[in-house]
């Protein structure tokens, strides 16, 4: 009998096929059933957004809708602009200089998403102790780079793919 | 379970239950033998029973009028209060059922903290029930979410985006939580798919629990271990059906009241404003029953931190059965850990109220020391109690302290009728 046990036969071989192609055909029905949660070919379809940007006085930001979530396009003062930029990367959580943070030549813009890292609640802007954005859930504050300096969020807020069609038009996405 | 062989009288009865024996299943609840020394923090199994088919019922009903799209929900839940024939009182049973719900499932778990009922034999019933509590956690948030409103709408973004905590695949994972690149239209519809789904899954998980009650039975409050059936046990039927029913004529006095008088006392006033995803409303927080996890989550300064601890004080609980020391189960005879026992129970209810306080200053101090306390609690206090803790004598059955005159058992008696 224990012999027999050791040696692989033609049963062992059968088994170790059956349970493969059954594995491969459970994977095969589950991913569909796993994949039709990730969004769907409309939600794609939203990918881009086109914002006219020329009525917007500096010091001042718009907020737009891009992918249901919301984008602050702020053109900052040339104070906003060099302070920002004074702030020494050691201080930061998350160290970026604000030159990373803007297009090359349009340094006045920056466009972000207006969406906390820590949670995803919209920080609320010209509030905190950094004169940026301020997150009222749980308290992160944000400095006028839209860099996180104090407060439970892990990472600045992000910047999403953008380009200049003119000067007057900003397409995201 | 002990039962005798049972044998249907009529022949009819004797037909069918031999070919399944539902009937065998009937005459073991019926006579299933209860210790009798059951007091009322027993009673609310059958409250628990009893609000999970208020909200099946009253769900189903509210599902035939709500409908479940980002553009219509906001609109659909005003028209059920306003149009449909007694819509608002099956909404707000509805609402306020879920809130009851919370109630008594705490006042049971923290009888079950107690009285020890989580220890041996009874680990696998203590297990059952919080994964039962989690499901409950889980359908209660996804249901909040379906009105709409400012609440619902930021309640699900800021509850999905804990998940975005998670190293490497967060972000992957809450997108595809969203089916969207935010909260949306496909997050509101598969919400209510599941949410809709869950409260059977908990049904099935109900019958698990009791089954698994009625293999060692009950726990009693002295936490003996009784010989059944003797004359230490009563027959459920009616001893315990007639308790039962009249603790939730009480329960449902106080449920009354909220969904007639305070229907909205215990919700908030931004979910009657329709979601938007441009502005976060100034003050979120989540339902009173998530507020104690809600203060833990906010007490770390770290994103990933604060989500592990708030999902550790839930999943610590699943080992607490292994980190209680103690072969006593009731604290009846555990003279310090009834000291402790109510330290923990106002711990947690300290750091429900810093849940919904803001996240500064005093509060957050406090709501440190408070989630510091309540992992102590558990990984220190509790294992070490059960080594040094000299716990008073434990009477031999229930009917011995009351029978017998004077010796120790008696004193325990009397410490107990305190409780």
């Amino acid at each position: 009998m224990s012999k027999e046990e050791k040696k692989v036969n033609r049963r062992d071989f059968l088994f170790t096929a059956s349970y493969t192609v059954g594995a491969v055909g459970l994977g095969a029905v589950v991913w569909p059933l796993v994949h039709q949660m990730n969004p769907d070919k409309a939600q794609q379809a939203l990918a881009t957004t086109e914002v006219d940007i020329s009525q917007i006085e500096p010091g001042k930001s718009i907020t737009v809708l891009w992918r249901g979530k919301p984008v602050f396009l702020k053109r900052r003062t040339q104070e906003e602009i060099s302070e920002a930029r004074s702030v020494s990367l050691k201080d930061l959580p998350d160290p970026q200089k604000d030159e990373d943070r803007v297009k090359k030549g349009k340094d006045e813009w920056l466009v972000m998403l207006g969406v906390c890292t820590h949670l995803g609640c919209v920080p609320l802007k010209d509030k905190g102790d950094y004169k940026g954005w301020f997150c009222p859930c749980h308290g992160s504050h944000y400095d006028l780079s839209g860099r996180i300096r104090k407060g439970p969020a892990p990472t600045n807020m992000e910047i999403p793919k953008f380009e200049f069609v003119d000067n007057n038009t900003i397409k995201i996405g | 379970m002990s039962d005798q062989e049972y044998t249907p009288k009529s022949k009819a009865g004797k037909w069918f239950n031999d070919r399944l024996p539902l009937l065998t299943l009937g005459s073991h609840l019926t006579d299933y033998p209860t210790p009798k020394n059951l007091n009322y923090w027993w009673t609310f199994g059958g409250i628990l029973t009893f609000c999970l088919m208020t909200q099946i019922i009253t769900g189903i009903v509210l599902a035939m009028h709500y409908v479940a799209h980002a553009d219509l929900a906001f609109a659909s839940v005003e028209h059920i209060m306003r149009n449909v024939n007694f819509g608002w009182l099956i909404r707000y049973i509805h609402s306020n059922g879920a809130s009851m719900f919370f109630l008594a499932v705490y006042i049971h778990i923290f009888r079950s903290l107690f009285y020890g009922s989580y220890k041996s034999p009874r680990e696998v019933i203590w297990i059952i029930g919080l994964l039962i509590y989690l499901l409950m956690m889980a359908t209660a948030f996804m249901g909040y979410v379906l009105p709409w409103g400012q609440m619902s709408f930021w309640g699900a973004t800021v509850i999905t985006s804990l998940f975005s905590a998670i190293p490497l695949i967060g972000e992957s994972i809450t997108t595809w939580l969203w089916g969207a690149y935010s909260v949306d239209n496909p997050t509101l519809n598969r919400f209510f798919s599941l949410h809709y789904l869950f409260p059977f899954l908990i049904s099935g998980l109900v019958i698990l629990h009791i089954w698994a009650l009625h293999v060692p039975g009950n726990n009693n409050p002295i936490g003996i271990d009784l010989k059944k059936p003797s004359k230490d046990t009563v027959p459920f039927h009616p001893y315990i059906t007639i308790k039962d029913a009249f603790a939730l004529l009480l329960f449902m006095i106080i449920f009354s009241g909220f969904v007639f008088f305070s229907p909205n006392v215990l919700g908030h006033s931004d979910n009657y404003i329709p979601a938007n995803p441009l502005v976060t409303p100034a003050h979120i927080v989540p339902e009173w029953y998530l507020l104690p996890f809600y203060a833990i989550l906010r007490s770390v300064p770290d994103k990933l931190g604060g989500v592990i601890l708030m999902f550790g004080s839930i999943f610590i609980l699943f080992i607490l059965p292994w980190l209680d020391t103690s072969k006593v189960r009731s604290a009846v005879f555990r003279p310090m850990y009834r000291y402790f026992y109510w330290i923990f129970v106002i711990d947690v209810l300290l750091l429900g109220y810093m849940g919904a306080m803001p996240a500064e200053g005093i509060y957050l101090a406090l709501a440190r020391i408070g989630t510091i306390y309540y992992f102590l609690h558990f990984i220190v206090v509790l294992p070490v109690l059960g080594l040094f803790e000299k716990t008073d004598p434990v009477p031999m059955s229930i009917s011995e302290p009351v029978l017998s005159s004077g010796g120790d058992p008696a004193l325990a008696k009397k410490d107990y009728d305190k409780i």
